[in-house]
């Protein structure tokens, strides 16, 4: 196995950390230097050499702390994964993908043997070895988007396209930012993102959906999002808000460098050929300021995008009440010069 | 994406229909797909390219080939005559992955699938993905005669597939098929616009809400006589010939526009007009009849005009 995986957590000690690789392959989400909404769609996979971008479903080194992660979350809490009965078929869509990929993308991590739909399926990072016949739940442990969303890093919305509009009726949401699913589930496109400041007048959402309505089956792609998270948390959730909610009032002067994260989700959107419902993985990717700031690029360009931001948004991502720690944190590393294009670090 | 397949059967299944099936010439797999999906054929003559969708009537999960229906329809564009005349076994043939403008909704407690003639087609992969998901379901299909009726030779024969031949006196009557049917039944409808009007008509006087009624009409386009249009961006004119729709006319002229079901469903190449003097002759089912009145949008892979001006924002 040529990849390592980090031991860490991302609860109670927080002991997560970012190698310099996994630093420089962060998936930065500002081409330029400042923000605004905009329908940031890219075709997926496909990037640079080592970069985020380049096969379906990204494995890094957290994937295994991930995986722990996730399965407590799921212990205290069961309907953060929830499927309404029509979308069983949607989940072997699911399952096939990312078997299919990962064993694809990853052949020394992941193994796949199909003969018709006799089904062995070896991760190794996880020690899983399965038989299994697809289709067929009664050969599998729990249902076919949990079974394999368990094994994969990111949260899932499966979206039932009817009446001209997307209803997410089935995910695994446990790295969410400050969303929840069982609240979700059910809703239309529409109301799952009332909550969205100004995006709606600027008719966003309307380009959007139009957008995803249209996706074939044999086109996938992605876009970045991000807020920022005190601490290296994945489930920042609703539910649990009285656990990290409380936390951002622990950031001072002297550890915000360290303990202010930026959250960035790389979003995706597949067809599914089955069901025709739409898969939607939602990854998370943490880096703290002082790493980011390492890049000398993104710490110029991340100074003057927080700095900038306008009002609501900083409100709504919920960091406006740190915001001018961060800025005055960030400001040490922007000396004014100009930032090259694009979201990769330079040299 | 394209996939470059070959045909590898031909089979008359009544005096005007015919079954393609193709197949990838090195026996790959093919993608797998939904119930009531459709493909997208080319079939390239001349300095055109005709292209006509046509509903997936083989079993959805089988990769190994996918198989088509066609009508031949003597007065329409040609795309229907080159299938049925110029295609042979073993000849090339390029198609689109397929989509689906008419799925199953998997929530219904039962389906019910009422077919019209061709109108059968997307029902024969639908009833696959039922059987497979082991869901409850009836199918009817009306056709005028036996001879004409070429969804016999697809439909397995079972108790709950109707065949209703009107020739033989057994006419299809909606009232008794929609009424009584279990709480939760969605009904589909694909044929004439007759019969869609017609089951929409029966189910609301029954009380069936509104989300349990699906239809699909899409057909391909009709020709006419020939017309003008001027493309906004550029000043060029482009001539629609009679036998080609305006999207294909486009196309030819390297106008770049965007498409997906070329039958007025899917809405992905309406156009705005900037200037219209005549009338345009909407064949599509996306409009909604105020727009349509408006003459402010057109919907290009299925309508026509007929005046002296049309101008196009493209």
């Amino acid at each position: 196995m040529t990849m390592q995986f980090n031991d860490e957590t991302f609860r109670g000690d927080y002991t997560y950390h970012n190698s310099q690789k996994a630093i420089r392959r962060f998936p930065f989400p500002f081409d330029q230097d400042a923000y605004m909404y905009s329908v940031n769609i890219e075709q997926h996979p496909g990037g640079p050499e080592g970069s985020p971008f380049e096969v379906m479903f990204d494995v890094d080194e957290h994937y295994v702390a991930e995986m722990k992660d996730r399965e407590i979350t799921l212990a205290e809490d069961p309907l953060r994964c929830q499927s309404l009965p029509h979308m069983e078929l949607a989940g072997w869509d699911l399952l096939e993908l990312i078997m299919v990929s990962k064993a694809r993308d990853y052949p020394e991590l992941f193994t796949l043997h199909r003969d018709g739909n006799d089904w062995h399926w070896i991760n190794k990072p996880l020690g899983i070895e399965k038989k299994f016949t697809f289709l067929d739940p009664t050969t599998l442990p729990c249902g076919p988007m949990e079974y394999i969303t368990r094994q994969t890093q990111g949260d899932f919305a499966l979206l039932h396209e009817r009446d001209g509009n997307l209803w997410m009726d089935a995910g695994m949401v446990t790295s969410q930012a400050d969303w929840s699913l069982d609240f979700d589930v059910g809703m239309n496109f529409f109301e799952w993102h009332a909550p969205v400041p100004k995006a709606r007048k600027m008719g966003v959402f309307d380009k959007a959906l139009k957008f995803l309505l249209s996706v074939g089956q044999d086109q996938s792609y992605r876009r970045l999002n991000w807020t920022l998270t005190v601490n290296p948390r994945l489930d920042t959730s609703p539910e649990t808000y009285h656990k990290w909610g409380p936390e951002k009032r622990s950031v001072t002067p002297e550890n915000v460098g360290r303990k202010q994260f930026l959250r960035v989700e790389l979003q995706t959107f597949f067809r599914l050929p089955r069901s025709n419902a739409l898969a939607f993985p939602i990854r998370c990717y943490l880096a703290n300021l002082e790493d980011l700031a390492g890049q000398p690029k993104w710490g110029r360009r991340l100074h003057r995008v927080l700095r900038d931001i306008d009002p609501t948004l900083a409100e709504y991502k919920g960091f406006a009440v740190n915001q001018e720690m961060i800025v005055d944190y960030l400001s040490q590393f922007d000396d004014g010069a100009p930032t090259s294009p694009g979201i990769f670090p330079d040299g | 994406m394209k996939l470059a397949l070959k045909v590898t059967e031909i089979e008359q299944l009544s005096p005007l229909v015919k079954r393609f099936r193709f197949e990838d010439p090195k026996g790959a797999s093919l993608p797998v797909f939904s119930g009531g999906a459709h493909i997208t054929v080319e079939m390239p003559e001349g300095d055109t390219i005709r292209r006509n969708s046509y509903s997936l009537i083989s079993d959805p999960y089988d990769g190994s080939g996918y198989e088509i229906a066609v009508r031949r329809e003597d007065r329409g564009r040609g795309g229907s005559l080159y299938m049925h005349r110029k295609l042979s076994e073993g000849d090339d043939i390029t198609v689109s992955t397929p989509a689906n403008l008419f799925q199953l909704d998997l929530r219904a407690r039962k389906h019910v699938l009422i077919g019209g003639g061709i109108g059968i087609t997307p029902f024969l992969s639908q009833l696959k993905q039922l059987d497979m998901e082991q869901k409850p379901f009836e199918l009817h299909y009306a056709a005028r005669s036996r001879e004409e009726a070429a969804g016999l030779k697809l439909l397995p024969k079972a108790a709950h597939i109707h065949v209703h031949l009107s020739e033989e006196g057994a006419r299809m009557d909606l009232g008794a098929i929609l009424d009584g049917q279990p709480m939760g039944t969605h009904v589909y409808t694909c044929g004439p616009e007759g019969l869609i009007a017609a089951v929409a008509d029966q189910a609301a006087r029954l009380g069936w809400p509104k989300s349990t009624v699906h239809s699909e009409a899409f057909t391909a386009p009709p020709p006419g006589e020939p017309f003008d249009v001027v493309i906004a961006s550029t000043g060029q004119t482009v001539t629609v010939k009679a036998d080609q729709s305006l999207l294909e006319a486009l196309e030819a002229a390297k106008v770049e526009i965007n498409y997906s079901c070329r039958g007025g469903v899917c809405g992905r190449c309406r156009t705005k007009v900037i200037a219209c003097e005549g009338r345009i002759l909407h064949n599509d089912h996306w409009l909604s009849i105020e727009e349509r009145a408006a003459q402010k949008d057109i919907m290009p892979c299925m309508s026509r005009f007929k005046g002296t001006r049309l101008e196009l924002d493209l």
